[in-house]
């Protein structure tokens, strides 16, 4: 196992910037997520960590080495594909032992690993058979099989459950994590969906444009956020902005409704600021209610556990999560009173400033 | 069974089989190779390489054979250096008729592979160089298997493009028997003498009979290739 740290590393395709100067420390037996909308460069980064993609500059360090110059198969690491990446020409067994057999491993040292590795993933009985007759959720369990059977210093996935229906994703998920807290052998792990980076994570690299917006743990990242674009990639249903003047009693709103602040930023009265509230901390309030932001309700979604509604007011549309079921209806107006101390200040820069 | 055919008849048959085989081999290598530079190369030049090897497919096989007599004939800048310096020769020998054979059947060849380079998922490659595989190892283990059926496609396409080769081996080893005559070449000649009806039936019929061993052949080879991947 080994540390890895990235160091002011950048890469361009031709003239065009794609990872603009990222640094990241990731620890020895981390669980490490970089997430970020598509195009952001969090698969270039990954690449770049495996040897696949070669770095305009900088430095990337597996353990004490940099590895700059490395060819991949020198890094002692192994990549998990999204698609998989399994030999359609071999057997479950022999994509399995494909990293012993270069190694010149013993056969019966091979098999002995081989199925060590399948029985921890339930692929025995699926040793023989050849990949196109395995479904994607057992394709998924081979490519970390035969990543596993390599004992990396390092395990790198790349959007490895993006290919999987809603349910299996669900569960491989948890797959990956017990695995994971069984070898602690650090992983880089990039993903799109901040659900998955929420739910695995040690500690999430939220990325954008090709640079660090934040690095933290879930939670963290989620109750302090660094700027706005962290505050909306991080949750779901995504956190609510509204627009506002700071005045001395509080937030002038579009709508001319005043929201109270918990605190007093640090900032001259007048200042255009965006306020930051997740549609858990919005609650019902009769229309009328002062220090509340008046609404008309849009769409009401319910799922059994909570209810979501997303509701016309200040200009756009603002998302509500209901705990309790709700007798509300289409186009009632409505009013939405923040929970104290749950909200959020951005600068026009999107930086927070504070909680309010 | 053997007077089915003359011994002149049997002499272009295997004269044939042999110039078609030896063209096909030692297009092999260098097609797969072409194939992966036109793919995956980016070089200065690499569009000229792609005409030049395509050049035999749209010229008229008349003037590849003359070009390779200008080339290759005894008095040719390359032909008289290799004559001198290695003692090859390739004017009006048979080994002539299998070089004009190869260039012809070599853009066939170099197509059929470069579509299956193209299909190869590269994440299949990479993945192999993460599991400690350097680049000859993914080359052999992985991406061979993988281009086999386009290999095999390729290797029928040369072979038979061999078998039928007419204008660029008369234009360049003429037409002797025994040495340059293949079967379309001598098929050609018997209509042009009278009372050789017969025997250019025979080598028709000849000539039919190698093409659907070929077919059936490349068939049963392109199945075991794809066995793995696909029954």
């Amino acid at each position: 196992m080994a540390n890895v740290s990235i160091r002011d590393v950048r890469k361009s395709f031709g003239a065009t910037p794609v990872i603009r100067g990222v640094d990241v420390d990731i620890q020895d037996g981390e669980f490490v997520i970089l997430v970020g909308p598509s195009g952001c460069g969090k698969s270039t980064l990954l690449r770049m960590i495996a040897g696949l993609e070669d770095i305009t500059s900088g430095d990337i360090r597996i353990g004490s080495r940099v590895v700059n110059d490395v060819p991949p198969k020198d890094r002692d690491i192994a990549m998990v594909f999204q698609s998989y990446a399994l030999y359609p020409h071999m057997t479950v067994a022999e994509n399995m032992a494909f990293s012993l057999r270069l190694k010149g491993t013993s056969k019966e040292e091979q098999k002995r690993r081989v199925q060590e590795a399948a029985a921890s993933l339930g692929l025995t009985p699926l040793l023989d058979r050849y990949p196109r007759q395995l479904s994607g959720g057992q394709r998924q369990r081979v490519a970390m099989g035969r990543a596993i059977v390599r004992d990396p210093q390092v395990f790198l996935f790349d959007e490895p459950l993006s290919n999987l229906d809603a349910k299996l994703r669900v569960s491989m998920r948890g797959e990956i994590k017990e695995l994971h807290q069984r070898l602690k052998t650090t992983t880089v792990y990039v993903t799109h969906d901040q659900i998955e980076a929420m739910t695995m994570a040690d500690k999430i690299v939220v990325m954008h444009d090709g640079v660090v917006e934040q690095v933290g743990a879930p939670l963290d990242l989620y109750d302090r956020p660094a700027n706005r674009f962290v505050a909306g990639f991080i949750g779901s249903p995504a956190m609510n902005f509204i627009e506002g003047r700071l005045e001395e009693n509080g937030l002038a709103l579009r709508s001319g409704a005043i929201l109270p602040l918990d605190m007093r930023p640090a900032v001259p009265i007048a200042t255009m600021l965006t306020y930051g509230i997740r549609p858990e901390h919005l609650q019902i309030a009769p229309a009328g209610t002062p220090e509340t932001i008046p609404a008309t309700v849009s769409v009401i979604e319910p799922t059994g556990s909570d209810t979501t509604l997303i509701v016309k007011a200040e200009g756009g549309n603002l998302t509500v999560l209901l705990r309790e079921r709700c007798a509300l209806k289409y186009g009632e107006e409505i009013a939405l009173k923040p929970v104290p101390f749950q909200a959020h200040l951005f600068d026009e820069a999107g930086r927070r400033i504070a909680s309010s | 069974m053997t007077d089915w055919l003359s011994p002149e008849e049997w002499a272009a048959v295997r004269l044939s089989l042999k110039v078609a085989l030896t063209a096909m081999a030692a297009s092999l290598v260098p097609g797969i190779l072409v194939a992966f530079l036109l793919e995956r190369g980016r070089f200065w030049g690499r569009q000229a390489l792609d005409v030049l090897v395509h050049l035999p497919l749209v010229l008229p096989p008349v003037v590849v054979g003359y070009v390779l007599l200008l080339g290759f004939g005894r008095r040719g800048p390359i032909g008289s250096v290799l004559a001198e310096q290695f003692g090859i020769v390739f004017a009006f020998r048979w080994t002539g008729a299998a070089l004009a054979c190869a260039i012809m059947g070599f853009p066939l060849l170099v197509r059929a592979v470069r579509l299956s380079i193209e299909t190869v998922d590269r994440k299949l490659e990479d993945a192999a160089g993460t599991l400690g595989a350097n680049p000859a190892w993914v080359f052999l283990v992985v991406t061979l298997p993988l281009i086999m059926p386009g290999i095999i496609a390729g290797m029928v396409l040369s072979f038979a493009k061999a078998m039928g080769e007419f204008g660029a081996t008369i234009t360049f080893v003429s037409n002797i028997p025994g040495e340059t005559q293949t079967l379309p070449t001598a098929i050609y000649t018997l209509t042009q003498v009278p009372g050789g009806e017969a025997g250019a039936l025979r080598l028709t019929l000849a000539s039919i009979v190698i093409s659907v061993g070929a077919l059936l052949a490349s068939e049963w080879l392109a199945r075991r290739a794809r066995r793995r991947f696909f029954a």
